[in-house]
């Protein structure tokens, strides 16, 4: 009876609030993909902190900060919408140090050069705006909100980027190179952030059918190609697809076949950057302990004071 | 913060002379961490001039799966909206 007013409730578009009743499948679901979502937003800072002290100018250097900084803050949005279906944060660390959740691929990858902080706004945040948007319409009430908030934040994010990309390709030779370099490695894994294609994703259907996710891994894989590709020609850049080929019929862009090979590998653990992003974010949490504790023993001691 | 620390739900004041708004939660071991995380969180781009925070613990919610009775007595009740009355033709300022 229940699950049947739970699904009235999806289809007439209202959003599931915490206290609301929810099947066990719904709720495990929206653990699953929040907390992705939430670490992946953790760990992205990574490879971009990574150059924060090596940016090559003080406003390249202030902005990079402070995207970094959004990250951060997009991450604790989405632990808080985790919360909100009864798991701590600290149970949410432990299962991504324990490898029992994961994070999004992409950081797995490592940013070599600078240009590469402009190929992660550009096309990783841009990825992640397609999909972001898209969420703001999910079913769960503070999933929802916490996708408008960032999505407002984003748009500097991808634009940010872009500049980066713009003012490389038309400098020295060299750098033009840089950029190509940047977009030729950040390309094909920014095109498998949308996840398997739908013809092998299991999950999708009840994704779907409870109204999490709004639109399926192959719409919204085709909705970024096609916003990107004419973004790649306005900057001269080459994207490195030979079979990339805009379809009159269809009114999009096809494309050629991704590696999911490859894909599967770096999700299971052997990408390039996965143990090194893991053992850090293991470090900074240890290293962080003494911090957490006398934080907490001067609030114990304020109480006494306050209660005496 | 971790180690199950005090949860705070935030309140932002976006403007002078507007209510305050829910906008989320922060974690933190005291009210004056609390505060200074949630301006650090919620309000990166001016969207405050004044935060309150309060202990998730302390809020008292009405339970949804009941909401219908709950709210019943105002349901029947249409007479508390200006639509209800029938104002005489060309009535103005009314
Ligand atoms: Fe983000
Ligand atoms: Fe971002």
């Amino acid at each position: 009876m229940s699950d049947k007013i739970f699904q009235e409730k999806i289809d007439a578009e209202k959003k599931i609030e915490p206290k609301d009743w929810m099947p066990e499948g719904y709720r495990r679901h929206l653990v699953r993909q929040i907390s992705q979502h939430a670490h992946s937003e953790i760990i992205g800072m990574q490879p971009e902190g990574n150059w924060i002290t090596r940016a090559p100018s003080l406003r390249a250097k202030m902005i990079l900060l402070a995207k970094v900084q959004d990250e951060a803050g997009h991450g604790l949005y989405l632990y808080s919408a985790c919360e909100t279906l009864g798991v701590t944060r600290d149970e949410l660390i432990q299962q991504l140090h324990d490898g029992n959740a994961k994070y999004s691929s992409i950081f797995n990858y490592p940013a070599l050069s600078w240009a590469d902080m402009g190929a992660i706004g550009w096309l990783v945040d841009g990825a992640a705006i397609v999909n972001q948007v898209s969420l703001q319409r999910t079913s769960y009430g503070p999933y929802s909100r916490g996708m408008i908030k960032i999505c407002k934040e984003e748009s500097f994010h991808q634009r940010q980027g872009y500049e980066i990309m713009a003012e490389m390709a038309k400098g020295t030779p060299e750098q033009k190179e840089m950029a190509q370099d940047a977009l030729n490695r950040f390309w094909w894994p920014s095109i498998m952030m949308f996840g398997p294609q739908d013809s092998d994703s299991p999950r999708t259907g009840n994704a779907m059918k409870w109204k999490i996710k709004r639109q399926t891994n192959d719409e919204l894989r085709q909705s970024f190609i096609d916003k990107t590709v004419p973004q790649a020609e306005v900057i001269g850049l080459t994207i490195p697809d030979p079979e990339l080929k805009w379809n009159e019929k269809r009114g999009h862009y096809d494309f050629g076949e991704m590696d999911w090979e490859e894909f599967w590998n770096v999700v299971n653990g052997h990408g390039p950057c996965n143990k090194q992003r893991l053992a850090h974010h293991k470090r900074a949490h240890d290293n962080g302990k003494w911090v957490r504790n006398a934080s907490q023993a001067y609030a114990q001691k304020q109480e006494k004071i306050l209660k005496s | 913060m971790g180690e199950n620390t005090i949860v705070w739900e935030v309140f932002i004041q976006s403007k002078n002379g507007l209510a305050h708004k829910h906008v989320g939660n922060v974690h933190a071991t005291d009210k004056v961490m609390a505060l200074e995380n949630a301006r650090d969180l919620y309000t990166r781009r001016n969207e405050g001039s004044c935060i309150w925070v309060v202990k998730a613990k302390d809020i008292v919610s009405s339970e949804s799966e009941d909401s219908e009775a709950f709210f019943d007595p105002s349901n029947d009740k249409i007479y508390r909206h200006p639509t209800f009355y029938n104002m005489p033709d060309g009535a103005k300022h009314i």
